[in-house]
């Protein structure tokens, strides 16, 4: 498979998986995401070195994923929504017990059972935390088939570099949709760096122990820091953003994943009417690109958040811009995805707000009068 | 002179922490002993429970790996996955394996996993303070069956050996005691067998080894014992469950 393919971007997933190195797949079946488990057992049952299993649950198959960190493999599971919340308890022991593994979820419409259209209700889980403690996960969005290859590599990479587990934050319309993709160069697992920690058989070393339980709270406290530290290094090497057409804006649109490509084509079409506007989409939801956000502020005079949610990346915006212009939200939850038609529309309507009025004053308006506009 | 007796190899010479009449520590003995004799000390990685053994790395001496409460024979597949070559066991007690990791614990037996389970059943959990287990018998009073466990209102006790044995992908299921010298030498026999079954690669294998807890029981040691032989026995039956050759 070299040069350019067409394929959807469940398969571009596995696909690239595989030629990082990944030779673990454990899952459980569920709507929108099944593609990608079905790839992982037909690709890996015509390879000798590979595992996969079909777990009799989330549960059981994050604690597989666990298992097979621990014995040192390059491992990945994958789910959707509701599936994703029943791995946070492992997902949280991942986190403690610093095990570095790639955990995919291809959002669906919650909360509950919800549906299976496109959503992205998980912000707040995927880089709040999610399961129990102190921890974060690395948390990456892709936008498009390239970047899902792409971003693959670099969460095995960063799982390893780190020793932490790393989320691909998708949806259930970006496992879907079919388009060209360049694979990265496969790599040998048996090439990868050695992991020095893994729990092989105490062979001709001291026998090793990998746990979360620290009873004495100085040792629960200095793992915490440790933790810190490391999320703090995180912090410094990865976030990664795009920042589209923004060099003149006066009004920018930050969305991430499949609402950032809605935006996109909002954000074109307010340029046909003349509007000077941009888009900045985070690639990295945790750690979140705050910095060049931040910059971008001073010379704004309006953000408008976008989500396919009810508004949960929208408070990182907040805080990465600190008061210094306005931020306002716009939503469609539920798995209902907004056209670029409907997304000009708002930054067109903020647009011709913006500078007739106290900034302070309109925020709240403009909150309000989008929100009515999202309901209608 | 000539030594008779001395800590297998793969213990740490580190005290236990379990209570006086406690059976885990006479059981990580003999599966302690059981590694050493069968020379699998460098190949084996071990999964202990959330519960009263969730320090049982502190005794191996062997790679240890925690699981969370129940979720060891999940764990422990992913391991043996990995590493097919290395002796994976995992060490429960009732609360872990029969409650919280009843799923985890059957579809690894469906799936005839090459680990070998350690199964510590005390009719009661221990480290929360002695509360109802799925094990505790009829009639036994805990913290939260203060009158005595009744079948109407708490269900009866959980007979999980006898449920793995029907799971095609088990081949060795023995429950045993560890509340008298001829029921620990059986335990040992029995565990030796279960890491056999692993070896070989034959399947799935459990030891239901019945222990004492005079703590949360509000027993003597020596009352304990007797109430393992006298009354948990009536309703765990010391028997081999399934041996598939």
């Amino acid at each position: 498979m070299s040069g350019k393919v067409l394929m959807r971007g469940t398969h571009v997933l596995g696909e690239a998986a595989i030629r990082s190195g990944c030779r673990a797949y454990f899952g459980y079946p569920i709507t929108p995401q099944n593609e990608l488990p079905e790839y992982m057992a037909a690709a890996f049952a015509k390879m000798d070195d590979a595992v996969f299993v079909q777990a009799e649950s989330e549960l059981a198959s994050i604690n597989m994923v666990m298992g097979a960190s621990i014995a040192g493999a390059r491992v990945m599971t994958s789910s959707s929504s509701p599936g994703i919340s029943l791995k946070q308890e492992g997902i949280s022991y991942l986190a403690g017990m610093e095990l570095p593994a790639v955990i995919v979820n291809m959002m669906r419409g919650g909360p509950g059972l919800g549906n299976i259209a496109p959503a992205q209700g998980d912000y707040f889980q995927a880089t709040k935390g999610g399961g129990h403690g102190d921890y974060r996960l690395i948390v990456f969005a892709p936008a498009y088939g390239q970047e899902i290859a792409d971003m693959t590599r670099a969460a095995f990479d960063m799982a390893d570099k780190y020793r932490n587990p790393v989320m691909i934050l998708g949806d259930g319309m970006m496992g879907q949709m079919m388009e060209p993709v360049v694979f990265p160069e496969p790599v040998d697992p048996a090439a990868l760096p050695k992991k020095e920690w893994v729990l092989d058989g105490a062979k001709g070393r001291p026998s090793r122990i990998i746990r979360s339980l620290w009873l004495d709270t100085a040792l629960e406290e200095e793992l915490n820091w440790r933790l810190v530290r490391k999320y703090e290094r995180i912090t410094e090497e990865i976030p990664d953003q795009e920042i589209y057409m923004c060099d003149d804006a006066e009004l920018i649109i930050v969305a991430y994943g499949t609402a950032a490509r809605v935006a996109k084509g909002g954000v074109h079409r307010a340029r046909e009417m003349g509007l000077k506007v941009g888009l900045y989409r985070p690639k990295t939801l945790w750690p979140f690109p705050s910095g060049p956000l931040a910059r971008l502020s001073r010379t704004l005079e309006h953000i408008v958040v976008f989500e396919m949610s009810t508004g949960q990346m929208v408070e990182d915006v907040r805080l990465a811009v600190e008061g210094r212009c306005n931020v306002s939200f716009y939503g469609r939850p539920g798995g209902s995805v907004a056209t670029p038609e409907e997304i000009a529309r708002v930054l067109s309507s903020t647009y011709h707000r913006m500078g007739s009025r106290n900034h302070k004053g309109s925020e709240a308006h403009a909150v309000r009068d989008l929100s009515r506009r999202a309901a209608g | 002179m000539k030594k008779i007796f001395s800590r297998p190899e793969s213990l740490k010479d580190a005290p236990f922490h379990y209570c006086p009449g406690c059976g885990h520590s006479i059981i990580h003995r003999l599966v302690a002993e059981v590694i050493d004799e069968l020379g699998i000390r460098e190949q084996t990685v071990g999964v202990p429970p959330a519960g009263c053994a969730v320090l049982a790395y502190n005794y191996f001496d062997v790679d240890m790996a925690e699981a969370p409460h129940g979720r060891a024979a999940a764990v422990a597949t992913g391991i043996k996955r990995i590493l097919p070559d290395r002796v994976v066991f995992t060490y429960q007690g009732d609360g872990d394996i029969a409650a919280i990791g009843t799923a985890e614990t059957i579809h690894a037996a469906n799936r005839g996993e090459r680990i070998t389970a350690i199964f510590v059943n005390n009719a009661v959990y221990g480290m929360t303070g002695g509360q109802m287990a799925p094990t505790t018998v009829l009639g036994q009073v805990t913290t939260t069956s203060p009158g005595g466990r009744v079948p109407l209102r708490d269900g009866h006790p959980l007979d999980l050996s006898e449920m793995l044995g029907v799971a095609a992908g088990s081949v060795y299921i023995e429950r045993t005691t560890v509340s008298n010298p001829k029921g620990i030498m059986r335990t040992k026999k029995a565990i030796k067998k279960a890491f056999m079954a692993q070896l070989e690669n034959r399947g799935f294998a459990l030891v239901e080894i019945l222990s004492p807890c005079p703590t949360n029981w509000k027993m003597t040691p020596e009352q304990a014992t007797k109430w393992v032989d006298e009354t948990m026995t009536k309703f765990f039956p010391l028997k081999v469950i399934k041996d598939v050759a």
